[in-house]
């Protein structure tokens, strides 16, 4: 049962207020607010069991071990991979670095072809410019189709059988259409090329399995899915993680080594968590899966929609509101006030209380789709009310008034 | 000048300066130029100013930004233009100190006092003050070239 008074309750940060209103949380997309449960998991490893990982004889330690693992393997579960095949990152950001100079260095190509899409996240572009600089590889784009998605079609149209790797956005942070996974990696394999899925946006709202979706790999943040900041997981098939370099190389990801330069790793996923991880939000990390899970994503997915739906259907009969996204599927709605610059705007929600953010989010779709110099976000999660969208939908009317913020 | 706007004609002065900038244009190459912008707010501007014999000429600006941030570039190239770089520099700490709620000469300021309350919303400080840092750091720049 889907109990929203019981579930806001976990969360401290719901009883929070902001400029003297009660604090309306819609940036979802750029973290998500923490359930009691995983605040004490992590305080609980600071309290009452703190010790390295992997590293000590003492009971304590063992019962790190045994934490820190078991974390991991909620993990897996979550995303139906093997417990080996997932590697603690700090969040999709070092993901996506340890893939891109990864391949870069073991699988890369002077002119092989990296293609991605020009409306990725900042954080799945840069990392392949830098492998494409390593490995003399080229960056080429998915151009997006006029509602600025990324289709089938278009993919068709671009790859070949030089791209080696085809890294996209299950969701897209801007617009929050969604990809057509399964038909894209069938694509992309039948033309050799490896799939990295950015999943930032979609592990936290929906089930993503990654056998069933046949990635090769997908990455996303801890923070963005209940759980602390600093953590996130990067799951390859195991045997890519075999071959895949190391970004990061120190102790304890070494068996063995000698001053000849001999080395010997540890088999994945030891091989990529060098130095001391952050042990602490990776137990946190375990503690939001099991969160989600008592839930359950297929009910978070549905109330996710049903938020949707509603605000849109309301703010669609607003004249001073223009949406740029309303036929997208995911809870991100990408709006803008007419006449007001977004900035004025979010401003303006502040004042009353409300958390969304504006932003140039991606400066193509945006020059080119939305003919605009920047655009707010409100993005929902589900604990997030019909209540708050309503008096949402109320401060929207007073857009005119935006200078309002100034003189309160 | 006396300097008693109520809430009104704050408000008043901002969209005037809002919906229209004064001094929006790109100076020559003879024009000290320093872009602004930042990772955290969406506005990117350019600040201009001919400088001869510890002269402000001419200030000028242009780029995208918010009505907090074009309305407050738009009033310092008024406020500073043709003073010395002394007066500008007084000028610009002034206001600042306004701007971190501590005691300032509002007389030098002028209009400018309209953003006294920039700080009931903090996210938007760093639009406020974007010109006028601009200004700062061209003055600075001068001073050690
Ligand atoms: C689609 C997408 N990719 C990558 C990231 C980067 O995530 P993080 O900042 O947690 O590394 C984000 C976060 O905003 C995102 O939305």
């Amino acid at each position: 049962m889907f109990d929203i008074e019981k579930i806001r309750n976990d969360f401290p940060m719901l009883k929070q207020t902001m400029q003297n209103h009660p604090l309306i949380y819609f940036d979802n997309g750029a973290t998500t607010l923490k359930p009691n449960q995983v605040i004490d998991a992590e305080m609980e490893y600071y309290k009452s069991y703190t010790a390295n990982a992997h590293r000590g004889d003492y009971d304590i330690a063992y019962k790190v071990d045994t934490e820190y693992e078991s974390a991991r393997k909620k993990i897996a579960k979550f995303i139906n991979a093997g417990d080996n095949e997932v590697v603690f990152t700090s969040g999709t950001s070092m993901g996506l670095n340890m893939i891109a100079h990864g391949l870069a260095y073991s699988y890369l190509h002077e002119g092989d072809i990296i293609l991605i899409s020009e409306a990725e996240h900042a954080s799945n572009v840069l990392p392949w410019f830098k492998a494409a600089e390593i490995a003399k590889a080229k960056i080429e784009y998915i151009p997006l189709d006029e509602k600025g998605r990324v289709t089938l079609e278009n993919l068709k149209k671009v790859i070949t059988p030089r791209c080696k790797v085809v890294a996209l956005a299950h969701i897209s942070n801007v617009l929050g259409y969604e990809i057509d996974v399964i038909n894209f990696s069938k694509i992309i394999h039948e033309n050799g090329g490896l799939f990295v899925l950015d999943g930032a946006q979609s592990v936290p709202h929906k089930k993503v399995d990654v056998k069933l979706l046949d990635v090769d790999f997908l990455v996303f943040s801890g923070h963005k899915m209940l759980g602390p900041t600093g953590i996130g997981a990067m799951y390859g098939k195991y045997d890519l993680l075999l071959k895949l370099d190391p970004l990061m190389t120190g102790g304890g990801m070494n068996t063995t080594f000698d001053m000849c330069g001999h080395i010997g790793y540890q088999y994945p996923p030891l091989k990529f968590e060098a130095g001391t991880q952050n042990i602490a939000g990776a137990i946190g990390f375990g503690a939001a899966i099991d969160y989600l899970n008592n839930i359950g994503m297929d009910i978070i997915e549905k109330r996710e929609a049903e938020l949707k739906e509603y605000a849109i259907n309301k703010m669609k009969d607003l004249d001073n509101i223009i949406i740029y996204n309303s036929d997208s599927t995911s809870s991100i709605i990408t709006f803008n006030f007419k006449d007001v610059f977004a900035q004025d705007g979010a401003t303006l929600l502040n004042s009353k209380g409300i958390a969304v953010r504006s932003g140039l989010h991606c400066a193509k779709i945006l020059v080119d789709f939305l003919k605009t110099d920047a655009t707010i976000r409100a993005s929902l999660y589900f604990y997030n009310t019909k209540e708050e969208i309503d008096y949402f939908v109320e401060q929207l009317k007073k857009g005119e008034d935006f200078l309002d913020a100034y003189f309160i | 000048m006396p300097i008693l706007f109520n809430e009104m004609m704050m408000r008043e002065i901002i969209m005037d300066h809002y919906s229209h900038p004064r001094n929006r244009r790109e100076g020559d190459e003879t024009y000290k130029t320093i872009y602004m912008d930042s990772e955290s707010c969406v506005d990117k501007i350019y600040v201009q100013a001919k400088i001869e014999n510890d002269v402000l000429k001419d200030v000028c600006w242009h780029g995208v930004g918010c009505a907090i941030s074009t309305a407050s570039t738009s009033i310092m190239t008024e406020l500073l233009k043709n003073k010395t770089t002394k007066e500008a520099e007084y000028i610009i700490d002034n206001y600042f100190k306004m701007i971190r709620e501590e005691p300032y000469d509002s007389e030098c300021l002028d209009e400018a006092i309209v953003f006294m309350n920039t700080s009931k919303q903090a996210g938007r400080i760093k639009c406020a003050t974007i010109g006028f840092r601009g200004m700062d750091e061209i003055l600075k720049g001068d001073k050690n070239g």
